[in-house]
């Protein structure tokens, strides 16, 4: 089958440091994929180059068969249908959680408000947080936050969903409650690249682990294989580490 | 023009030198500045009783010369408002412009704001009142455009501010988080529509308190005006000082109404200032 992701030599420096230098990484529709390494290891600008957050200075993304690197690429077009959860939630702390979903079907797909609004309310009962329509931003602790950020990412109906190390800012018992959201989103089937260090998510969502260092893709494996038996020796220093 | 609230581009981590604060607002409140005998009640109280107490134990000529220049202050308000108007548009574009990524916008805003902010308000007044109007004319344009004293001065006062206007909406756009606009783009928003959505709603938060202490600096340069042919305030002062030569009454008159004006302003940009602070994120 045609992979739904496909990466090839992807190249970025920023300045004299080499963030990417040289990653091949193809995804299958409905995969989750989990990129984890150390700080530095170029995972973050691997993820924001799907989308363009990053442009390539060499190298070649297609999502669903379309190139999202070459220049004339529909950049807005592509953006669509790629939804992304951030670090740092980047919620807009002037919109009410409600209004935060509606804003990108109101705005780009134009969409009727009534239809904006039943977009917003099916979402966020999606996320368990259907009473907090009204509520904005900063009446919300971060784990709700970061749900209604996953539920204003899938408000465009995204082919791929793309998660920026979604739990790090959170406190430790918030985390469960954004990781089963993300949980069932893999159990619908969605594509999802994931940079976060949950093993706890990569044993129970991920169909494949992959380790970065330096720029490149050192190791790719199942979740069990990639536990139990690493290839390189790297990586099991890496493990040893966060396990 | 201050903007050490708005600065941005500081890097992370960087040493932060130590930096003074200074306004150039008049008497603006301090905050926790309560009680009677605050500086902001004994000047603008004082300076209002000595408005009314004038004409009271003296009506000629304190009577006559408040009686003298209303017409003055609806002058002085009108070019005040008209040039703060015309000021934030301008403002707003070169703002734009001055972090546009096209790099000929960028530049042309940039001059802008560097070439007004190098040259006095007064010579800029003087330059499109007297050197304008001949090339106008000898270009053949003088059919189309007239420039009157009231045209000139609010031309010129809103070029000038525009500059100002322009850097703080530069640091207030620039004050916002970058994470906004890449989630905006991320959701498939263009540029323009980030901007119009996300980022400049919460920018004009930001940038309310500066644009009400550019409102108090310019109700005060607008006396500027007063030697364009422009019946503002000053002016209609000075016409009635010339005609009547009660020169000490009638700027004392002048000054104290221009000094209950700027500070009931001030007054009105602190308590923005405050409610905006008390609510954290304002919605």
């Amino acid at each position: 089958m045609e992979p739904f992701i496909s990466i090839r030599g992807a190249r970025k420096s920023f300045g004299k440091v080499d963030a990417l230098r040289g990653v091949d990484l193809d995804v299958k529709q409905g995969e989750v994929v989990l990129i984890i390494g150390p700080s530095g290891s170029g995972k973050s600008t691997l993820l924001r180059s799907v989308n363009r957050l990053e442009r390539l200075d060499a190298g070649s993304i297609m999502i669903d068969g379309e190139s999202v690197t070459e220049a004339k690429a529909d950049i807005r077009k592509i953006r669509e249908e790629v939804g992304m959860v951030f670090q740092s939630f980047n919620l807009f702390p002037h919109l009410t959680a409600a209004a935060n979903i509606e804003l990108a079907p109101l705005t780009v797909k134009k969409t009727s408000k009534d239809e904006a609004a039943e977009i917003g309310k099916r979402l966020l009962k999606k996320v368990g947080l259907e009473d907090k329509a009204a509520a904005f931003p900063d009446q919300l602790s971060g784990g709700q936050q970061q749900r209604v950020a996953i539920a204003r990412a899938l408000a465009m109906n995204p082919k791929v969903m793309l998660f920026d190390e979604p739990t790090s800012a959170l406190d430790p018992e918030m985390i469960k409650e954004v990781l089963d959201v993300m949980t069932e989103l893999a159990r619908e089937g969605m594509t999802m690249l994931v940079v976060s260090h949950e093993m706890g998510f990569a044993r129970a969502a991920a169909n494949r682990i992959i380790f970065m260092d330096q720029g490149q893709i050192l190791e790719s494996a199942p979740p069990e294989q990639f536990f139990t038996a690493p290839r390189e020796e790297r990586t099991k220093k890496f493990l040893e580490h966060i396990l | 023009m201050d903007d050490s609230t708005l600065r941005p581009g500081r890097e992370a981590g960087a040493p932060v030198p130590a930096q003074i604060n200074v306004t150039d607002g008049s008497l603006i409140p301090q905050r926790g500045e309560k009680g009677g005998l605050s500086a902001w009640n004994i000047a603008f109280f004082g300076a209002t009783g000595i408005l009314v107490a004038l004409p009271l134990y003296k009506p000629d000529p304190y009577l006559k010369i408040l009686a003298f220049v209303p017409d003055g202050i609806v002058a002085t308000f009108g070019v005040t408002i008209a040039s703060i108007a015309c000021s934030l548009v301008i403002g707003l574009f070169a703002g734009l412009g001055r972090i546009s990524h096209v790099r000929i916008i960028n530049r042309i805003s940039t001059i802008y704001v560097e070439i007004i902010r190098g040259i006095p308000l007064l010579v800029q007044l003087f330059y499109i009142y007297y050197a304008l109007p001949p090339v106008i004319e000898k270009i053949g344009l003088s059919k189309y455009i007239r420039l009157d004293g009231p045209s000139s001065a609010i031309l010129a006062m809103s070029i000038c501010y525009g500059a100002y206007m322009a850097e703080i909406f530069r640091a207030g756009i620039q004050a916002i988080p970058k994470g906004q606009m890449e989630a905006a783009l991320a959701l498939g928003l263009s540029r323009a529509q980030a901007m119009r959505k996300v980022i400049l709603p919460q920018t004009v938060k930001i940038i309310l308190p500066p644009i009400g202490n550019e409102f108090i600096a310019l109700l005060k340069d607008s006396s500027l005006v007063s030697i364009l042919a422009v019946s503002d305030l000053l002016r209609r002062g000075r016409e009635y000082a010339s005609t009547s030569f009660r020169y000490f009454e009638s700027y004392t008159v002048i000054a104290l109404i221009y000094l209950v004006m700027t500070l009931f302003f001030s007054r009105l940009v602190a308590m923005m200032e405050e409610r905006l602070r008390q609510r954290g994120t304002v919605h």
